[in-house]
């Protein structure tokens, strides 16, 4: 919990890893990929304030001391969700695996939640497999690496018949939570790999489940909050959002804010540190303390609340899992319930508001 | 404001001025994306680009050191051009690709089944939505509505650099771009009506503010990427 000026934060981590980049996790003959992935995720980190950053070598592998230091002792996080990566690809043992996510849920009782995965080209055995970490890891969600490479594929489609399977399974088996991460690299190459039509078309037809979409969709900010507004189960998962502008670009992180408010709403915003990428303290206080500028350029966004806060960092993920938030830190917020569609947002606005 | 590589002839380098990140609709020389460009006592141009990552998607990539390479070689000057990217995981395919003229499908096979035309065009016209809002903004807030607006032609619009990009965007896309046409208008070129012009201007908004987001996320990755002394140094 975070308390500053009297008011009590919940915080829900929903997107953070615990990854193991070394070198001897990268896969022989395929070490310029393996080193490639951490590279591009260490630019990132670089994004962030230069007294947060940490060398090299430790950001290949972090350990479980620095972890449970940086996420709850130092950074306020009461629940924090692992998002499992494995890009067996080019790491050995997987980048960021359930099992090894799993280790420290057993060992911190209530700390974390461990999310799971599936790829519908692993067919039947997949759907088995699912089975199976469903009741090992008790699942409420998955992450979805749609861009992971396997063989000769550069990815898959939510909206494949394939996937379909997956998701109708992921349902019966109790997952509520469908992570989706947005990246690089899908097959087919000549189309654009951070489309997100694929999310529009799986939520409508998979209306009980929620589809949080990391990164909001960037680089695709537009087609996915053109998307997110028109379905009531989408959800912007701010992970990059926060680590990556707030420091570096502070007033394109008040216009992307502005925006995600605007189409969005606070209620469907979740927090996400991304930690190893970024350590949450410095996210999570600057959340706290941030406004959105008097600038004329910001007039007509709309304003974030304490209340709004709250949400964001926490009660909404916090709702979509179940989480028990005490009786101190709690609001009410609609997570999870049905919305309105986007023609409303401008319908009763008089004049021009842009 | 990037500076030519040393010994960048001014001809060359005016012609990859002309070269465009797809995705970020800015030029490849503003994004600092010319790594060295030099240029023989035959005419032989050796061009080599480099990206903000390693796993840049594999198509926009292949567009600009296509686009590079007939930019370069129709320059004054210039007998013969070598464009190849540096430093990304489909380096060997893009730039085999380049040089011998196949294609994307051709520099993928089995992994790309389309050119690339289709995909360029969905970007250009996310550019010309971006570029009514660059327009559109001060007159905005120089407090003109809906209905002006809607009525309001290209022709009408006081002179600037914004206003000529927009209108190269809306050219390479084939649709109006005339002192006739309008201002404000849908994907297709279809005039946005006075009820429309709101939502319209808010789309065009958020598009602008995506694209410029991602701009500077680039550009950032690329400064640290190639920072003098970076673990990451490729």
């Amino acid at each position: 919990m975070y308390e500053k000026d009297g008011e009590k934060y919940f915080i829900v981590d929903s997107h953070m890893h615990y990854w193991d980049a070394s070198r001897e996790n990268w896969v022989p003959g395929r070490e310029n990929l393996a080193k490639g992935w951490i590279d591009c995720f260490y630019g990132y980190h670089q994004l962030g304030p230069p007294e947060t950053q940490w060398d090299y070598e430790k950001y290949l592998k972090y350990s479980e001391e620095d972890l449970m230091r940086d996420v709850f002792e130092e950074g306020h996080v009461d629940v924090a969700i692992f998002q499992s990566t494995y890009l067996k690809y080019w790491y050995t043992e997987g980048f960021n695996t359930s099992e090894r996510n799993n280790l420290l849920t057993e060992k911190y009782p209530g700390k974390f939640i461990t999310n799971g995965r599936f790829d519908p080209r692993e067919g039947d055995a997949g759907l088995k497999q699912l089975e199976e970490d469903v009741k090992r890891y008790n699942l409420k969600g998955v992450k979805l690496y749609t861009a992971e490479w396997i063989g000769d594929s550069r990815g898959y489609k939510l909206n494949d018949p394939e996937c379909y399977r997956f998701l109708e399974k992921a349902q019966e088996l109790g997952i509520k939570n469908i992570h989706v991460h947005k990246g690089p690299t899908i097959w087919p190459l000549d189309k654009d790999a951070f489309d997100v039509a694929d999310v529009d078309h799986a939520a409508t037809d998979f209306q009980d489940l929620n589809f949080i979409v990391e990164h909001v969709g960037l680089p695709r900010i537009e087609d996915f909050c053109f998307m997110a507004v028109q379905e009531p189960n989408v959800y912007a998962g701010l992970s990059v959002v926060v680590g990556g502008l707030m420091h570096a670009r502070p007033k394109f992180f008040a216009k992307v804010m502005g925006e995600l408010l605007f189409w969005v709403g606070e209620d469907k915003m979740t927090f996400g540190s991304d930690y190893g990428i970024w350590e949450p303290k410095w996210q999570v206080e600057g959340l706290v303390d941030w406004q959105m500028p008097d600038d004329d350029q910001y007039a007509d966004y709309p304003r974030l609340t304490t209340a709004s806060k709250k949400k964001i960092l926490g009660l909404n993920a916090a709702k979509l899992y179940d989480i028990e938030v005490p009786a101190e830190c709690q609001l009410p917020t609609t997570a999870d319930e049905p919305m309105q569609p986007g023609e409303e947002l401008v319908k009763d606005t008089a004049g021009v508001q842009a | 404001m990037i500076e030519a590589p040393p010994g960048t002839p001014p001809t060359v380098w005016a012609a990859l001025e002309t070269v465009l990140d797809p995705e970020l609709d800015e030029p490849i020389t503003d994004l600092d994306f010319v790594e060295s460009c030099t240029v023989s006592a035959a005419g032989v141009a050796t061009v080599v680009l480099r990206l903000p990552t390693f796993f840049c998607a594999p198509n926009f990539s292949f567009l600009m050191v296509a686009d590079a390479y007939d930019a370069v070689s129709a320059a004054e000057g210039v007998t013969r051009a070598e464009v190849t990217l540096a430093d990304h995981f489909a380096s060997t395919e893009i730039n085999g690709g380049v040089a011998a003229h196949s294609g994307f499908v051709g520099s993928f096979a089995g992994e790309a089944v389309e050119e690339l035309d289709a995909l360029r065009a969905q970007f250009l016209t996310k550019a010309a939505l971006a570029g009514q809002d660059r327009v559109a903004r001060p007159l905005v807030d120089a407090g003109m509505g809906p209905e002006e607006l809607a009525e309001l032609t290209l022709g009408e619009v006081p002179p600037s650099p914004d206003l000529d990009r927009l209108r190269e965007r809306r050219a390479a896309l084939g649709i109006p771009h005339g002192d006739d046409a309008p201002l404000l208008v849908h994907a297709d070129g279809t005039r946005v009506t006075s009820e429309q012009v709101p939502l319209h201007l808010r789309r065009a908004r958020l598009q602008r503010v995506g694209i410029e987001t991602n701009g500077e996320y680039c550009k950032s990755l690329l400064a640290s990427r190639y920072a003098p002394g970076a673990a990451t140094t490729p």
